[in-house]
């Protein structure tokens, strides 16, 4: 007797929910899985994966945990009934006063005081990966585009494209002027999006950049200022590593243009800061807009209605932000510890015969594996960086993953680990190089 | 109202999209005017010079007639007077649009309706009382808060916990930051989710098991809701929604998803439940319209009406669903505040007795009205679909629940016989205060629907009205506020369809503000009575 089965059909879901646009089908994130797998531990798993894919801060953690020891009035609520009560109500999209104040405080100071910030432009989010997003829903609609200079964050792909609809078109920046960007590179990016009908809304840089660890030159930013206020559209710089420059004096906000220029123009700028990078609290989920033009504060701030930050954190970052002397004495010895695990990556990989782009700030190195690649292909990129993960079990991140327009290089992070495993990092990378210039035949031109 | 506002700015937004490639513009008057710009202009082209000259003053004249048309055409402020400079924002905002090398950037079409002045009663009701906010003692003539369902009642057995246990520290516990500053899973610590899972279950009243497994982490039940909206439906796709419904959906479930709402009218004759055959209409008239329907979002226990969801109408609820084979969101944060004789009946209980079907049914929850912590973002997604669960898992990159947060929530909602006697404490404290409230309006001749949850009561002043209608509820909601210097929740806000009902939440008095309420509201009424 035949039984019939009936499909029921399956309740659908949205385009949105079936998009690939998340991204996480990518290299970059397979190699997370791998880590995930079989993480390095010091003792319990030597010979495990090393996370060198994931740009967390942990060299100053110890600053971190000495302030909370010492400032214990910073961490409570108080024995005044109101304290938390009122905290525990406080929901209001403007966000704590004190807290907006100590942000603008921060980002001052991270800049070495050479730029005012005012807290009434502060608008609060649950991080900046949701900032990115949010300032992409108020400039552009589903279908217009954004420039961004490659090699950028991966995260931008699925940040600032999958829930908005928005695209995003690279401004490609090669290897022969260290991947600055140009005006004519600009240029030909704009035209580029204009003849596929999309509407170019703005320009989103990083500085200093991620994934190239290093500061965009003042020259730069005016020419970039210049074009975006020649074509109209906007500005954003996601500032999010800029505490963590080496020398201060190397890094130039737009705040800085923009003041110069007595605002003339600022209307279509707009800062992404947040405290993931510098304070090393990306659990935290901290993080800001900070723009020129009133309409788009004020709608940003109605928008942070989905990612507020929770009072309670607002509350003690409040007090641990407002101790200008922790906040200057963490910014200093962080940069100096910065640099110098930066040092001692590039000397490490200088001595497997490893050469990396020159930077200046961020958590991470950007490594030229060029000569080493079979072919100057995508394809031969992925090779290396499979084999790099399966028998030096380092996952790094491959510039494919960044949209870099030339196959060879890869972004390694430094900052989220200790010293020593830095060290055992270096010496695989270094027996692995070694190992090919003697056994394998090296695959060269 | 909202409505009008994006529609305008489209567009002139679509005008600025003209610029480029021409596009049939109602220009009666230009033609004749073209004209006479035209021909003594091929005298000049035919000229020296004239190629350059004859290609830039059209092209210049082109530009200044498109801005002078978009001037005329620009629409008159109709925003009400409020705060701020921002209807002289909005209304540059069209102007920004134009290709001029002095104007401003372009923003998208949402900005508009986003940034403008709030002119709902819900906001401009929030804002006055927030300006200006009663105190029994310090500020004894400010405005009483009755429009925010905010429950103050019980905070104090919260901040006692706290001093007990975690000695008023912030993070949660200890001195130590170690294990919250590095990036924690997006959809949050599998600790909470247990914790979460735990308290969930106990606000049912055990009915359930909640699986920690199926529970999405989010900053509050707002995004909860709209990452729901971005899984389950495309841009221009819509939602049943009974009505009248919490304000704050329009804002909520729309802005950025591009979702619609379709209101289902309950009436009072039916004590404001909701009617399947009426729903049945909603999603047909909505067809025909061409609307294509995702599914239907329900509040339960009702905002802000109050009412619990009966066994049956969730069970029907969940065979209509299937039958138009659409999901239910059951919005249940209020399900731990009800205080009344009838059971509360989760979604979650329903589908537990189903065998199949699960995929559908989503269910939001969050600690801002059960545990009082609205400040601290902590919500809920739970769904039987892990097609969803996967997705929503993705989307709470943009809306984490910050670390330290998680920590504190995580011990409280782990003491198990906190959790219990709070829940039972709150219970009694939202049933005093509710019995006082409305015993306190009977007296003044306000009656209000019998409900059992929630943090607020639905009053029927339909009598004071006049006219009987969406004007005579606002002139009344003005009074109230201006003179009674009481801030309550107009009916009309929340979609309701028959005028004259208001929302009134009670959580945020304690009882000897009670009778200082009631006689503000007395000398209004009064007012409202009295032949002048």
């Amino acid at each position: 007797m035949a039984i019939d089965i009936v499909q029921k059909p399956s309740v659908g879901l949205s385009k949105i929910a079936l998009s690939q646009t998340h991204g996480e089908n990518s290299p970059y994130f397979a190699g997370w899985k791998a880590y995930d797998e079989n993480p390095y531990h010091e003792k319990h798993n030597p010979s495990g994966v090393i996370q060198m894919g994931l740009a967390e801060n942990q060299v100053s953690f110890d600053l971190l945990e000495e302030f909370l020891e010492n400032n214990q009035e910073a961490t409570s609520w108080g024995k005044n009934v109101s304290g938390f009560k009122e905290n525990a109500l406080f929901q209001d999209y403007h966000g704590l006063l004190a807290f907006r104040k100590a942000m603008a405080s921060f980002m001052e100071q991270v800049r070495g005081g050479k730029s005012k910030f005012n807290p009434e432009r502060v608008v609060l989010t649950a991080g900046a990966t949701a900032a990115n997003e949010l300032l992409t829903f108020i400039l552009a609609n589903p279908g217009d585009a954004l420039l961004v200079p490659t090699p950028y964050y991966p995260g931008f792909d699925r940040d600032l494209r999958w829930r908005t609809g928005v695209e995003i078109v690279p401004i490609h920046c090669e290897s022969s002027n260290n991947f600055q960007i140009t005006p004519e590179a600009l240029e030909f990016a704009y035209d580029h999006a204009s003849s596929k009908n999309m509407k170019v809304r703005g320009v989103l840089i990083t500085n200093p950049s991620n994934p190239l660890g290093a500061t965009i030159q003042r020259k730069v930013l005016e020419q970039i200022l210049d074009f975006v206020t020649r074509k109209n559209i906007h500005l954003i710089s996601d500032e999010i590593y800029s505490g963590s420059v080496f020398h201060s004096d190397e890094f130039v906000s737009i705040a800085e243009i923009l003041e110069s220029r007595n605002y003339k123009d600022s209307e279509r700028c707009h800062i992404v800061y947040s405290l993931s990078k510098d304070l090393g609290l990306p659990g935290f989920r901290v993080g800001t807009v900070y723009s020129y033009n009133d309409q788009v504060v004020t709608t940003a701030r109605r928008m942070s209605s989905f990612t507020l930050i929770s009072s309670q954190t607002q509350f003690l970052l409040a007090s641990m932000l407002s101790n200008k002397e922790f906040t200057e004495k963490y910014i200093k010895i962080n940069r100096e510890r910065l640099h110098k695990r930066y040092e001692t990556i590039v000397e490490g990989l200088k001595k497997a015969g490893i050469e990396c782009l020159k930077g200046n700030a961020g958590l991470f190195c950007w490594m030229n594996l060029s000569p080493y690649l079979k072919e100057a292909t995508r394809e031969s990129e992925l090779e290396i960086w499979k084999t790099i993960m399966e028998e030096v079990k380092l996952n790094i991140s491959p510039g494919s993953s960044c949209r870099c327009s030339e196959a060879g290089w890869f972004r390694v992070c430094f900052a989220n680990m200790s010293e020593e495993t830095l060290e055992v990092a270096l010496r695989r990378l270094h027996e692995f190089m070694d190992r090919r210039r003697n056994g394998q035949v090296l695959s060269m031109e | 109202m909202t409505q009008t506002g994006p529609r305008r700015l489209r567009s002139s937004a679509l005008d600025d999209d003209s610029q480029p490639q021409p596009q049939p513009q109602p220009q009666p008057s230009s033609s004749t005017t073209g004209m006479r710009l035209i021909v003594p202009l091929q005298g000049i082209v035919q000229g020296r010079g004239g190629l350059i000259l004859g290609s830039v003053i059209p092209c210049a004249m082109f530009y200044f007639l498109q801005f002078y048309l978009k001037r005329r055409r620009s629409p008159p402020a109709s925003n009400p007077p409020s705060p701020g400079n921002l209807t002289d924002l909005s209304r540059s905002a069209s102007r920004s649009n134009l290709l001029l090398p002095r104007g401003r950037p372009h923003v998208s079409s949402r900005v508009s309706s986003i940034a403008k002045a709030n002119d709902s009663p819900y906001y401009i009701g929030l804002d006055k009382a927030t300006s200006d906010p009663y105190d029994r003692l310090c500020n004894p003539g400010g405005v009483v808060q009755l429009g925010l369902a905010e429950n103050r009642l019980t905070l104090d057995l919260i901040e006692n916990w706290i001093t007990n246990n975690l000695n008023e520290s912030i993070l949660g516990g200890g001195l130590s930051v170690s294990g919250i500053v590095t990036y924690q899973p997006h959809d949050g610590m599998t600790e909470l989710k247990l914790a979460m899972a735990g308290l969930m279950s106990q606000v049912v009243g055990k009915t359930v098991t909640f699986n920690p497994s199926q529970i999405v982490l989010t900053s509050g039940a707002t995004p909860a809701i709209e990452i729901l909206c971005f899984a389950l439906a495309d841009q221009g796709n819509t939602f049943l929604i009974p009505a009248p419904y919490y304000p704050g959906f329009d804002r909520d479930m729309k802005w950025r998803t591009g979702v619609e709402l379709i209101p289902v009218h309950c009436r009072s004759s039916d004590n404001f439940t909701l009617s399947i055959p009426v729903l049945e209409q909603a999603f047909n008239q909505a067809r025909k319209r061409g609307q294509k329907v995702k599914g239907i979002l329900l509040s339960n226990p009702s905002n802000p009406v109050g009412n619990l969801m009966t066994r049956e109408t969730l069970f029907n609820l969940l065979d209509f669903a299937r039958e138009k084979n659409i999901h239910i969101i059951s919005d249940e944060i209020f399900s731990g505040s009800t205080f009344g004789d009838e059971e509360f009946v989760s979604m979650a209980e329903i589908i537990d007795s189903e065998d199949a079907d699960k995929d559908r049914v989503h269910i939001v929850y969050g600690l801002s009205k059960d545990l009082s912590l609205p400040g601290f973002r902590v919500g809920v997604i739970y769904s039987y679909n892990e097609n969803v669960l996967t997705v929503a898992r993705k989307m709470t990159r943009f809306s984490s629940v910050s670390a330290p947060t998680q920590r504190l929530v995580t011990s409280m909602l782990s003491d198990a016989t906190f959790i219990k006697s709070y829940t039972e404490r709150n219970r009694e404290r939202l049933r005093a205060m509710y019995d006082l409230f409305v015993d306190g309006l009977k007296e003044l001749g306000i009656g209000c629907t019998k409900s059992s949850g929630g943090l607020y009561c639905w009053c029927d002043m339909s009598g004071l009205i006049r006219p009987y209608n969406e004007k005579g509820e606002l002139d009344l909601w003005d009074k109230l506020l201006d003179v009674g210097k009481i801030n309550i929740t107009p009916g009309s806000s929340c979609h309701c369809i028959e005028p004259g009902w208001f929302r009134c939440c009670f959580t945020t008095l304690d009882e000897n503000d009670i009778p200082v309420v009631m006689e503000r509201i007395r000398l209004v009424v009064e007012a409202c009575k009295s032949p002048a």
